[in-house]
């Protein structure tokens, strides 16, 4: 019994080292930014236009995203149709393509020179001018409305099928469906799905460099970018990254009070039947909801493959350099959120039924509210005194990005640990099982799926990720959504092109190899 | 048996290391400048030829970018030399006291007379609105007329990028306490406000604006490189505001030397020939080859508008808060 309790130690040991380690990047650099501060510095008018600014745009992005999302998930809820299984799935990819290849297939279709714009020109029509408020919204519809649309759809599946039969037999019409069957499931779910929208798109920063186009819509992430790289005013930056906290931990606390509805994706293959919405009219409509939303999140991905593909094979030497490095630093955040996640997931487990447990899981949870920016201005002033700060980016990089992914990871690993250690820890306990023996032939075997699911995740967002890097960055040590940046800032559209389809491929394919390698073998 | 093949290779990289052991010269500037098509590859050459070194290009950001990220990296800083400063942020530079004196003298070709003991000009230049003459017949003749069109502009963000300031200096300098009025007006034409100057040109080569704000000397590399005559510099009544570009040695180099050699050779003939024909300004030492054919072509401004740097420092703040708040209703 002494060893077990060892081994209890050992494991809560170090699932409160990485709670500890999470803690330091996300309070310790608020508390370094906080303390280099001041309150010296002032925010001045144009900071508070970047905060009225971020508020607006992540109002009307996550409006518009959740209003567009009703008709959507509802025609899918009720229509059964080939490619809806693949459409499903192609709703989950947003999350992650990375933000700067979307952008470059959103100015591809809705640029002045893109395909919307010729189009409108056919008519006579002056072309779209994507910079601006209503770019950034429109963006932030492109990565939210397949959010929301499946945070809806789920609510719709949620309703039992006996009660739409119940309603076609007692000649419910489509509109007294949606009264008494619909509107209900939709006041529960529509604000959940309102406030995750909000959250993410307070955080924005790369939509909202490349597409802001200027002083009128700056996010208060950009004015600490601005303060930083432009003006090295930290006073200023740190007290923005203050600023961009509070809005965060607000958001947060508002999502923890309205309860926020869970995307697990399991069976949403199921389909009512739906005798009330079978005619023609109800038919078109829906038939032109899913359709527009294809089109709406198939056309810029169509447009990266398209003129992406003629450069792919000609890219220039420092782009390939650029994506050996993003590579790398992906796959060091894979191994670092696992490193952390894994520690607490199991500490979680032994210390069950104790606050310690909720304390750990929730400290997890914490950099949901944090902003990259702002833990990478904190580890710029806790590194600058001892080392120089740009020959560190990289590892920064990692460690953000692996802090930003955590909350993910846990969500799957903690309730997978307590299913495995539920249902096979007496067992092993029985055996002698412990240490590393218990690992590889207890855990690895059985937490391979969320494992993979985790790691992946975690590359495909680090590889994707225009942030914290953009700080710091020396133009020898950028990564590829960097690089891909800095094409499109040069204007050099093509060679731009085809590193976006390239960053697309690597973001894909990582993730795909993670998550099908934690499916082999794994059907325990 | 293996030690003396293992002291053998050991030997082996250390020669390649020796052979390797030129002094390097780090030298931050602006991306522009090290593009393949910019001055930096042939400015390489041309100095390495002549110094038995190794001079290392770091593009580092537009203008202020440039600066900031020195006093980012502060006295650990690699660089030994920072070039593509402007007038507009050498009060700035000259104040983080990462700099050291030049201590080259020269007869600079500029409008203005020169005495920083800090920074060394190497080019200069009027910044002007570019356009397409097959598509502006009537260009506007001054910000009002411009105000009162119908024609689009890009122009670039004044925090991150030189010309950007420049245009922001322009505006308070012609008008003083209007400048706000004058930027509401504006702002109606903007189309967007880039990061850089690269961007802002490119979006208007592929036609997302009518102009864009560059320099005078702009369409000398669509005539001279492109055989191409129809873009045009609009003059404008008010005056031109300048841009005088300077490099300084960084206090803190490791190759002081090597750093002094670089500023001398950056006011002699071999570097200032190079400069029209890739950076598209005018030389601030004009060579004796004089100005390439096609310079002639270019507008004259009427009056030449500049600040000193301290004037300009004072004025940036201001003014920058002026566009913000312009800009940001």
């Amino acid at each position: 019994m002494a060893e077990r309790g060892r081994q209890l130690n050992l494991a809560v040991g170090a699932g409160i080292a990485a709670a500890a380690v999470v803690l330091a990047l996300t309070l310790g650099t608020l508390g370094a930014v906080a303390w280099r501060a001041e309150f010296a510095a002032r925010l001045g008018p144009s900071d508070w236009a970047a905060v009225r600014f971020t508020l607006l745009q992540a109002t009307l992005s996550a409006l518009i995203s959740v209003t567009l999302a009703i008709p959507v998930a509802r025609a899918l809820a009720r229509r059964r149709f080939a490619g809806r299984g693949v459409l499903i799935t192609l709703l989950g990819a947003p999350f992650i393509l990375p933000v700067i290849v979307a952008v470059l297939g959103l100015l591809a279709v809705f640029g002045r020179a893109g395909l919307l714009s010729q189009f409108l020109g056919w008519f006579g029509f002056p072309p779209f001018r994507i910079y601006g408020l209503h770019g950034v919204v429109l963006a932030h519809v492109f990565f939210n409305l397949p959010l929301a649309t499946r945070l809806l759809l789920q609510g719709w599946l949620e309703i039992p099928a006996e009660r739409f039969r119940l309603a076609a037999s007692l000649g419910f019409s489509a509109r007294d469906v949606g009264r008494e069957l619909e509107r209900p499931m939709l006041r529960e779910v529509l604000p959940g799905a309102f406030v995750v929208i909000f959250v993410i798109c307070t955080t924005s920063f790369a939509v909202v460099l490349a597409l802001g186009g200027g002083p009128r819509a700056t996010t208060v992430e950009l004015a600490i970018y601005q303060a930083f790289r432009f003006d090295f005013d930290l006073g200023r930056a740190a007290l923005l990254a203050l600023v961009q906290f509070a809005i965060g931990a607000a958001a947060a606390g508002l999502a923890l009070w309205v309860q926020v509805p869970q995307a697990t994706g399991g069976g949403l293959d199921r389909v009512a039947e739906r005798p009330e919405a079978a005619g023609m009219g109800h038919r078109i409509a829906d038939a032109a909801w899913i359709g527009l939303a294809a089109a709406f999140l198939l056309l810029p991905l169509g447009m990266i493959v398209l003129r992406g593909a003629p450069a792919l094979f000609s890219l220039p030497p420092a782009v390939q350099a650029a994506a050996l490095r993003s590579v790398v630093v992906a796959l060091s955040s894979a191994v670092l959120v696992l490193a952390l996640a894994l520690p607490l997931a199991f500490a979680v487990w032994h210390l069950r039924g104790r606050r310690l447990a909720g304390w750990l899981e929730a400290l997890g949870y914490l950099s949901v509210a944090a902003s990259p920016l702002v833990m990478g201005t904190g580890l710029f002033i806790l590194l600058y005194p001892v080392a120089d700060p740009v020959a560190l980016a990289l590892p920064v990089t990692v460690v953000v990005n692996a802090a930003m992914s955590l909350p993910f990871a846990l969500r799957a690993l903690v309730p997978a640990v307590a299913r495995v250690e539920g249902r096979f820890g007496p067992l092993a306990d029985s055996l002698g099982m412990r240490g590393l023996a218990r690992l590889r032939h207890l855990h690895l075997p059985r937490l391979r799926r969320p494992i993979g699911f985790s790691a992946g995740l975690a590359a495909a967002l680090s590889m994707g990720d225009l942030g914290v890097i953009a700080l710091f960055a020396d133009p020898e040590q950028a990564t590829l959504p960097l690089q891909l940046y800095r094409l499109m800032a040069a204007y050099r559209m093509e060679d731009a092109a085809g590193a976006g389809l390239l960053l697309l491929i690597l973001a894909v394919t990582l993730f795909w190899m993670f998550d099908r390698g934690g499916r082999v073998n794994a059907d325990t | 048996m293996r030690y003396p093949i293992i002291a053998a290779g050991i030997l082996a990289i250390a020669g390649a290391v020796q052979a390797q052991e030129k002094p390097e010269l780090t030298v931050y500037t602006y991306d522009s400048f090290v593009s393949d098509w910019g001055p930096g590859p042939q400015v390489e050459k041309a100095f390495e030829e002549i110094c038995d070194c190794d001079l290392k290009f770091v593009g580092a950001g537009d203008g202020a970018a440039l600066l900031a990220r020195l006093r980012l990296e502060g006295e650990r800083t690699r660089a030994d030399v920072v070039l593509g400063l402007d007038t507009n942020l050498t009060a700035a530079a000259a104040g983080t006291g990462l700099f050291a004196p030049h201590g080259v003298e020269a007869s600079f070709d500029l409008p203005v007379a020169w005495d920083d003991p800090l920074f060394l000009p190497f080019d200069w230049g009027y910044f002007a609105f570019v356009y397409d003459r097959t598509k502006v017949p009537n260009p506007p003749r001054n910000f009002a007329e411009l105000i009162d069109s119908d024609l689009s502009i890009v122009i670039q963000d004044p925090r991150s990028s030189t010309p950007g300031l420049g245009l922001l200096l322009w505006v308070k300098s012609a008008f003083g306490e209007r400048a706000p009025e004058i930027w509401e007006g504006l702002n109606r034409r903007v189309v967007t406000v880039t990061k850089g100057w690269s961007e802002a040109y490119g979006m208007f080569l592929e036609g997302e604006a009518d102009m864009v704000l560059s320099y005078t000397t702009s369409p000398a590399y669509h005539l001279i490189a492109e055989g191409d005559d129809t873009k045009a510099a609009a003059a404008f009544d008010e005056g031109h505001y300048m841009q005088v570009e300077v490099a300084g040695k960084v206090a803190s180099s490791d190759q002081p030397e090597l750093a002094d050699k670089f500023l001398r050779f950056m006011v002699s003939d071999a570097f200032q020939s190079i400069i029209p024909t890739t950076n598209w300004m005018y030389p601030a030492v004009v060579p004796a080859s004089g100005l390439p054919d096609g310079f002639e072509t270019l507008i004259q401004p009427e009056k030449a508008l500049l600040y000193s740097p301290e004037e300009a420092q004072r004025m940036r703040d201001a003014a920058l808060s002026e566009w913000l708040s312009a800009a940001g209703n």
